[in-house]
């Protein structure tokens, strides 16, 4: 009997009483475990080795695509650089692409509309959301899930399709929205794509579409794991429905209220699509539609400035982490006796 | 207890508006893709399906190699879905069942990247692509996909979960290969959790809309988020083409929800939920 009794590749035959390798038990094993045997012809891979053949793929392309680019994009916020003349025209520039990033009007411009559009699309998801789903978890049973479905289904469809879509919605002379405006209000025709003023809200409210689904999805599974017996015990004590809500429902909610909003702090950041189409690409008029993220695309493809992009991508990146700092900050206050 | 009910059937009522609201665009999108420019932009606007759909086509592949398009995004979609559940599945076993000298650090480190936002990595994967000359190359968009956090996520989670400890060491008892247990043993158990990634990385390689933008630009190479932005212009955009072009981007991903939507939900949310 050989110590590696088996070509690899089969599971029935190949009892030996003298498999000595593998205990019942399974054990940490370090890379030393065992000591390699030659390779050859029915070579067995070391168990030790096997986590590290597994996770190879993955792990060369998260290397290669997930953390290479970002260790080459912090440097390259650090570089000058005319990407018509090849990489070796690169030059370290210290931090002059902060400093130019951070005196650009445009670039505080659109940190200003990525703000506005994250809160005016965001609050009003959960403020929605929240009530939606209490009512579903409370009084559909039948039609629950075609409710739900329907709410939901906006987040999985193309965001591009769906941001032309309303890009004819909102048109100014025959859009469907300015149509039914006309009936209910009449006035004159809002201008929705052109003015400054109402871009925004046409973009919130795209954003807001898209995403209050998934917040009430995250809702409903929070409010099935409340125990029932809490409300009954509230019953009993004459708490009313508006009592139970605000005392019961909304304190449990709290920790996936926390998730909810880190997930639209992070989504609400990175906006780019919807802006992106609606604006045709540029911004609209007087940048009022431009959010960072399609900022810093301009300034890469547009401006053709590698270095001040990537400089401005870090500094949003800063702003995602401070502000998703701030709201489980705002979610788990720090006790005085800590 | 009257004006209880009342408030209650408002309630119903409101709450199935607001479904409606949000399957409206939908319908829109559908009804606006078979008719003409003209006629969707006059007073009233079509609220009903028309007879243009296949003028609308005629249009379309006029102006774009739109079968081309729609075929690399299924193209891309299918080889990013396969590359996914093929390298998540396995490192996402390593993960939860084998000890190894910086596991937890690693699985840390890519557990952080998943809430990374997708603008950090556009440019630094642009001048990569550039690099490796995969500009226009479907590959850029593939491979890169492959390399998934959440996939990688969802694996862990499931394997932990579902897969007995003790039924692969019988196997190894029973002389069966590492390989050997990974294809019969663990893929077979994963199935409910492949299916789902499988939805969720095609949906989103579907949908990707900044990869494309950034790595192919040709229009014979575009997918058909991309198509459809390409059809965009200031004055004179064909509305009646690009709506028909928008319900085809759109179909395939209503029809798998409508199959799926329980399994999708469930697995969209699963970092939540645990």
């Amino acid at each position: 009997m050989s110590r590696w009794p088996m070509p690899s590749g089969c599971c029935s035959a190949a009892r030996t009483a003298e498999v000595p390798t593998m205990s019942a038990v399974p054990q940490p094993l370090g890379p030393q475990a065992h000591g390699a045997s030659p390779r050859r012809v029915g070579w067995r891979l070391p168990r030790a080795w096997v986590p590290y053949v597994l996770l190879s793929p993955f792990l060369l392309l998260f290397a290669v695509f997930g953390v290479f680019p970002l260790v080459f994009s912090l440097w390259l916020a650090f570089q000058s650089w005319e990407p018509t003349s090849g990489l070796a025209s690169m030059r370290f520039v210290g931090l002059e692409n902060f400093v130019f990033a951070l005196q650009d009007e445009w670039f505080w411009k659109s940190l200003g509309n990525t703000g506005w559009l994250a809160l005016v699309s965001g609050v009003p998801q959960h403020l929605v959301a929240i009530p939606l789903a209490c009512f579903i978890h409370a009084a559909l049973r039948r039609s629950r899930n075609a409710m739900v479905g329907a709410y939901f289904v906006p987040y999985i469809t193309s965001t591009v399709a769906i941001a032309i879509l309303f890009s004819s919605l909102f048109s100014t002379d025959y859009g469907l929205i300015n149509a039914a405006l006309g009936v209910l209000l009449p006035g004159d025709p809002v201008d929705w794509l052109n003015d400054p003023q109402r871009i925004k809200p046409a973009i919130a409210l795209i954003v807001f579409w898209r995403y209050v689904g998934f917040n009430l999805v995250l809702y409903l599974a929070a409010l099935q794991t409340i125990p029932k017996d809490l409300y009954e015990a509230a019953k009993m004590d004459g708490a009313s429905q508006l009592q139970q809500f605000f005392y019961i429902t909304l304190p449990s909610l709290k920790p996936m209220i926390f998730f909810g909003v880190t997930l639209s702090v992070i989504g609400g950041l990175q906006l780019f699509e919807e802006p992106f189409i609606l604006t045709g690409g540029r911004g609209g008029s007087d940048q009022a539609g431009m959010t960072t993220a399609i900022y810093l695309y301009r300034m890469a493809f547009d401006f053709n400035d590698f270095g001040a992009a990537s400089a401005m991508s870090w500094l949003l990146f800063v702003l995602v982490v401070a502000l998703t700092w701030l709201t489980h900050r705002a979610f788990n206050p720090r006790r005085k006796a800590d | 207890m009257h004006a209880e009910r009342l408030s209650r059937l408002s309630a119903h009522l409101l709450v199935a508006l607001g479904a409606l609201i949000m399957l409206a665009p939908f319908y829109f999108m559908f009804v606006f893709a078979t008719h003409s420019r003209t006629e969707i932009f006059s007073l009233p606007p079509p609220l009903f399906f028309g007879d243009d759909f296949a003028n609308n086509l005629a249009i379309l592949t006029d102006k774009l190699p739109f079968w081309r398009n729609l075929g690399w995004s299924l193209y891309v979609a299918l080889a990013s879905t396969l590359l996914t559940l093929l390298f998540c599945s396995m490192g996402g076993y390593a993960f939860a069942m084998f000890e190894f000298r910086y596991k937890n650090a690693l699985f840390a480190l890519v557990m952080a990247t998943m809430l990374l936002p997708s603008f950090m990595n556009m440019i630094p994967t642009f001048m990569i692509m550039d690099l490796l000359g995969w500009i226009d190359q479907p590959r850029a968009l593939y491979i890169p996909g492959a390399a998934s956090a959440f996939g990688i996520f969802l694996m862990r989670q499931y394997v932990a979960a579902s897969v007995p400890r003790d039924l692969l060491e019988a196997a190894r008892m029973d002389g069966c290969s590492e390989f050997g247990i990974y294809a019969r043993i663990v893929l077979p158990l994963l199935k409910p959790a492949l299916g789902t990634l499988g939805l969720i990385t095609f949906i989103a390689s579907w949908n990707n809309f900044i990869g494309p933008l950034v790595v192919m630009r040709s229009p014979e190479m575009y997918t058909l988020p991309l198509a459809l932005r390409s059809l965009q212009s200031p004055v004179n955009t064909e509305w009646g083409a690009l709506m028909a072009a928008s319900a085809i981007a759109t179909l395939p991903l209503l029809l798998l929800f409508m199959v799926s939507s329980r399994q999708l939900i469930a697995g969209l949310t699963a970092g939540a939920v645990k």
